[in-house]
């Protein structure tokens, strides 16, 4: 049993045997032609084979594993159709009187050459793009079409390096997980098995001497396993077989309603916390994002995040979304999170200190900029705004009036705004108590299970002395939930938890008794919790 | 001579993809349309030369555009600029 450490691209475990793959060696030799207009037709004639060649790819790609993956191929065609690619190769062929081949490899050298110089990791990657379509065109020269490498048994493909073009050809039904010994995380072949959903590994010393052994891909240690011993294989094949039962069961519940058994439908959204989780609450499925954490614009920043720069993010999510809820939290700074440039005073209680929304309305110039961040963004999908740490009707009137004058000033400069629900989280005791005047004046609560229940129990979260008597099940606090969906029902007020209580399993079904509207949870939980909706009644409340 | 000035926002910078479709549609205008920023410069027209300048986020590039469809050419590029990077 031998074992090698690399990088992981996709969690998951694959068990096979190794099928080595070389590119058929492409020894590409000079040759001097003398009938060069002969051999620039044959260089027009191949390149345009490629291109409908990249085209299918494009097609079949598109089909598999979606747009945006399939968007590589479309690049290689426009880089092919490249002017100076291709006075380059013409000239070669004219001047240098060399056949169509040569002019075609040592053009696609030079080109990738200048990429690999490059100081950008982005661009840098370009230069296997550039490989790949000499390669194309050079493979089409010789005349070899495009071959299946694998054969009737599924295996696990090991591979120097692996082509985005190659990635696409192979036959996905024959592929158990990818080894390379090239390629970064970034590359186009990376993200493919990220989005077939293969297990892959990259940093891995390959030669041909793996072709036919026993391995085992584990992606989460980011280890190969080659000829494992019987208690290994053993381990791994229970592994491997609990995953499948997982993500069966998981994707069976993709594109299913968020309906109990007796009717009732639950709006079931993510929690996100940077424009880059959208994608996650897309492939889990989510109805739509219940909490949308803006602190990360303020926390990745020296000074304070522009307009401009909210505007955008905002934007991209509610666009990513397409109409699906976004309900974006306004400023959760203080207590836990600190950040420099607000020169925030040391506290000896920050938890019930100077946070969230009191400082926004201490310092009214953050707060407007992010509301109008916030509204230019509802133009472009379907926003909520929820304010976090309210502890009375006077600061909710506060922020509502403040809202409708950023409303007005952006009405006056004529820039577009969307519809937008308003909602505070309920999140202090106090909030409960008065959640019947607070209904009144919002569309909905979400109630924040972290900080109410450390509030409920007088329980410093950050103490760990105390982790053993901070009970999230405590039934203060799932009183005081039930509390809040009584009263915001009765003034028509839509209620959701947006704490971790909110995919803690073993309470699903209780808090769809109590009349919960809304569950927002991260996006990995959205399925296990579709499958308890489904499954459950909520009955009469 | 048309002209205009623009800062990248997208988070790749001049990416493959929109610099491609860039450079299939300045083909229609007969006027010549060029990008220089970060010390380089190239005709809008060639995809591996703009991808070669490197243009990332927050880099500032000029657009100009200099021939008879002038006008028409650097509007519709600037927006093309706006909407892709």
């Amino acid at each position: 049993m031998e074992k090698f450490e690399g990088k992981s691209i996709l969690k998951g475990v694959a068990i096979g045997k190794i099928h080595y793959y070389s590119k058929g060696e492409q020894v590409v030799q000079r040759v001097s032609v003398e009938d060069t207009g002969a051999e620039l037709q044959r260089f027009e004639a191949a390149k345009e084979k490629a291109l409908e060649q990249l085209h299918e790819l494009y097609e079949k790609a598109l089909r598999e594993v979606g747009e945006v993956n399939a968007a590589i191929f479309d690049v290689h065609a426009m880089m092919l159709e490249d002017d100076d690619f291709n006075d380059s190769i013409r000239n070669a062929i004219e001047s240098q009187k060399v056949n169509a081949e040569y002019a075609v490899a040592t053009t696609g050298d030079n080109f990738a050459r200048m990429f690999e110089e490059m100081d950008d990791e982005y661009f840098q990657a370009r230069s296997a793009d550039i490989k790949d379509i000499s390669e194309r065109v050079v493979s089409v020269l010789h005349g070899a079409g495009a071959k299946n490498a694998l054969g009737d048994e599924p295996v696990i493909l090991a591979a120097k390096d692996l082509a985005p073009s190659e990635t696409v050809q192979m036959d996905k039904s024959k592929l158990l997980g990818f080894v390379t010994e090239f390629g970064s995380s970034n590359s186009h072949t990376a993200i493919l098995a990220r989005t077939m959903n293969i297990p892959a590994l990259i940093g891995i010393p390959v030669d041909e001497s793996l072709e036919g052994r026993t391995a085992i891909i584990d992606g989460v240690t980011a280890a190969l396993i080659l000829d494992p011993d019987e208690e290994t294989l053993k381990l791994y094949q229970e592994k491997k077989q609990e995953e499948e039962r997982q993500r069966e069961l998981l994707q069976e519940l993709k594109g299913k309603e968020d309906v109990t058994l007796d009717g009732k439908h639950i709006r079931l959204y993510a929690n996100i916390g940077s424009v880059g989780d959208t994608a996650k609450v897309l492939a889990n499925d989510a109805d739509g994002i219940g909490l949308f954490r803006s602190e990360f614009l303020y926390l990745e920043k020296s000074d304070y995040p522009t307009e401009e720069e909210q505007f955008q993010a905002y934007k991209t999510v509610a666009q990513n979304m397409a109409g699906k809820k976004v309900i974006i939290r306004t400023l959760d700074i203080g207590a836990d999170k600190q950040v420099d440039y607000f020169n925030l005073d040391h506290e000896e209680n920050p938890a019930m200190g100077y946070r969230a929304i009191r400082i926004c309305l201490d310092r009214e110039d953050i707060f407007r900029t992010q509301l109008r961040a916030i509204l230019r963004a509802s133009a472009y999908g379907n926003i909520g705004i929820m304010y976090p740490m309210i502890i009375s009707v006077d600061e909710v009137k506060k922020c509502k009036e403040i809202l409708a004058q950023v409303r007005e000033e952006l009405a006056n400069q004529g820039i577009p705004v969307g519809d937008v629900e308003q909602g505070v989280m309920i999140e202090t005791p106090a909030a409960v108590m008065i959640s019947d005047l607070l209904a009144g004046e919002v569309d909905f609560f979400s109630i924040g299970t972290n900080d109410l229940t450390q509030y409920t129990l007088a329980i410093d979260r950050q103490n760990a002395k105390l982790d053993s008597i901070y009970d999230s099940h405590h039934p203060a606090v799932l009183r005081m939930i039930r509390m809040v969906v009584e009263n915001s029902h009765k003034c028509g007020c839509w209620v959701g938890i947006c704490g971790e209580l909110g995919a803690d399993t073993t309470l699903t079904v209780d808090f769809l008794r109590m009349g919960i509207d809304e569950l927002s949870v991260t996006p990995a939980s959205v399925l296990p919790i579709r499958k308890i909706i489904r499954e459950s009644v909520a009955g009469e409340n | 001579m048309k002209s205009f000035n623009y800062v990248i926002q997208d988070e790749v910078g001049i990416h493959a993809r929109p610099a491609g479709i860039l450079a299939k549609a300045v083909k229609k205008y007969s006027s010549k349309i060029t990008i220089s920023g970060n010390g380089k410069s190239a005709d809008a027209g060639k995809l591996m030369a703009v991808m070669s300048m490197g243009i990332k986020k927050g880099m500032e590039v000029t657009v100009t555009a200099e021939g008879e469809d002038e006008d028409t050419a650097i509007a519709e590029t600037e927006k093309f600029f706006k909407e892709n990077f």
